[in-house]
């Protein structure tokens, strides 16, 4: 008898013989359960995966991703292991746990209840032929099932992260009635040049601000796209009756600026922020005077 | 589209209260030139508070106004320009250089008086 090769589709079941040979393997795997899970683990400590994970926790894991994964084996199905892999992976990222450790320690099972399936059939060769026929699709559908699960996971938390560190990184402050300064830090890319404007005038018409004191001593670099992005938000602003004090510019990015020929007339610049909230102070018309204290 | 305008002692306020066909825009800018002209006023404010967009044709008519206005002895102050519309604005390259604006209509009347007090002490 010739062994068909099985490839399970989702929602179809396998048919009579592989599903007899399945139930046989599942049911050898559930046997053993206990002390394939303890050779897995070992195997983990060994291979030092999941090194920010305690051993008692590596083990309560690897019971859940065990029964988990014969379960898969088990129905033929993968609803059930994509959402425990999406909840594993959302309780392991946090703890430190990278895309390599995962998807080795998804290997390292697939290995170790292979070699069991060797030993349990290795007097039967034709047997394990089949054995391995019906074990082998699924084993590949059920790491990769795991592994992607866990990489979305991970872009998923990108995505937020960056996200959280676009709002964090464009405050705008109210400094005094009237003025609002605008401090920016790190790299402007494209994205982060809009959301700031639109957060900008959007400041500018709550706070009814009259001055914009722009400082950039913390952007390194700027390329001609930035900088026509911050022109664009210069004229933007006194569009809505706002003057724009560009301060801190680094001589590199002056320099920048000269020579790609941006159109500088409408922007107010000075030197650093200090001068440049006197200056917005002058044209408020605020003089700030110092009180001396009597000794 | 009739577009209100009101005669506010030495000022012309004109409030748009909904979008302006080209046609519109047209009349609008003559019938500010011609009050500018009756009422010898100082000062003109186009309140765009309503619009959520402004084309191209737009604001070249609020520019044209304002070159207009100027000739007739009066400044024109554009308030009201919303963030989306100031942000299209730019990207898309309609310019109001030349043309004074302000956040809102308090604001634009301080303008148009603190410009009225500078002819003043200079003498104009």
């Amino acid at each position: 008898m010739v062994a068909k090769p099985i490839t399970p589709q989702r929602g179809e079941t396998p048919d009579e013989g592989t599903a007899a040979l399945l139930r046989e393997l599942v049911a050898h795997l559930r046997q053993k359960r206990t002390q394939l899970r303890e050779e897995w683990a070992r195997r983990i400590t060994v291979a030092q995966l999941l090194t920010a994970m305690t051993e008692e926790e590596i083990f309560a894991e690897a019971t859940s991703v065990y029964d988990n994964y014969v379960e898969a084996l088990e129905t033929g199905t993968f609803e059930a292991l994509q959402a425990y892999a999406r909840n594993l992976s959302e309780r392991i990222i946090p703890r430190g746990v990278e895309t390599h450790e995962v998807v080795g320690i998804v290997l390292l099972l697939r290995d170790v209840l292979a070699r069991s399936l060797f030993a349990k059939y290795q007097e039967d060769f034709e047997k394990l032929n089949r054995i391995l026929d019906a074990y082998e699709p699924a084993a590949n559908r059920i790491a990769n099932t795991v592994a992607v699960g866990f990489v979305q996971e991970r872009e998923r938390v990108i995505r937020q992260q960056q996200e959280a560190i676009r709002e964090l990184s464009t405050p705008v402050l109210q400094v005094r009635d009237r003025l609002l300064i605008l401090p920016i830090i790190g790299v402007i890319d494209p994205q982060r040049a809009r959301q700031l404007t639109e957060q900008l005038l959007r400041a500018i018409r709550t706070n009814r601000a009259k001055v914009v004191v722009i400082d950039i001593t913390g952007v390194a670099a700027m390329d001609s796209n930035v900088a026509n992005h911050l022109v664009q938000t210069v004229e933007a602003s006194r569009l809505l009756g706002a003057t724009v004090i560009v301060t801190g510019l680094s001589p590199e990015i002056a320099q920048t600026l000269v020579t790609i020929g941006v159109d500088l007339s409408e922007m107010t610049t000075v030197g650093d922020l200090q001068g440049g909230i006197e200056e917005a102070e002058r044209l408020l018309g605020v003089k700030v005077v110092v009180i001396n204290e009597a000794a | 589209m009739e577009v209100p305008i009101l005669k506010q002692g030495q000022y012309v306020i004109a409030s748009v209260q909904s979008a302006l066909t080209d046609a519109d825009l047209r009349e609008l800018r003559e019938q500010i030139t011609e009050r500018v002209g009756r009422f010898r006023s100082k000062g003109v404010i186009v309140d765009v508070t309503v619009l959520d967009v402004m084309d191209s044709f737009a604001v070249r008519t609020l520019r044209d106004l304002a070159h207009m206005t100027r000739l007739r002895g009066a400044e024109t102050v554009i308030v009201g320009i919303q963030p989306e519309v100031a942000f299209a604005m730019v990207q898309l390259g309609l310019s109001l250089k030349g043309v004074a604006t302000a956040l809102d209509l308090e604001e634009g009347l301080a303008f148009l008086n603190a410009r009225a007090r500078e002819h003043l002490t200079s003498g104009r």
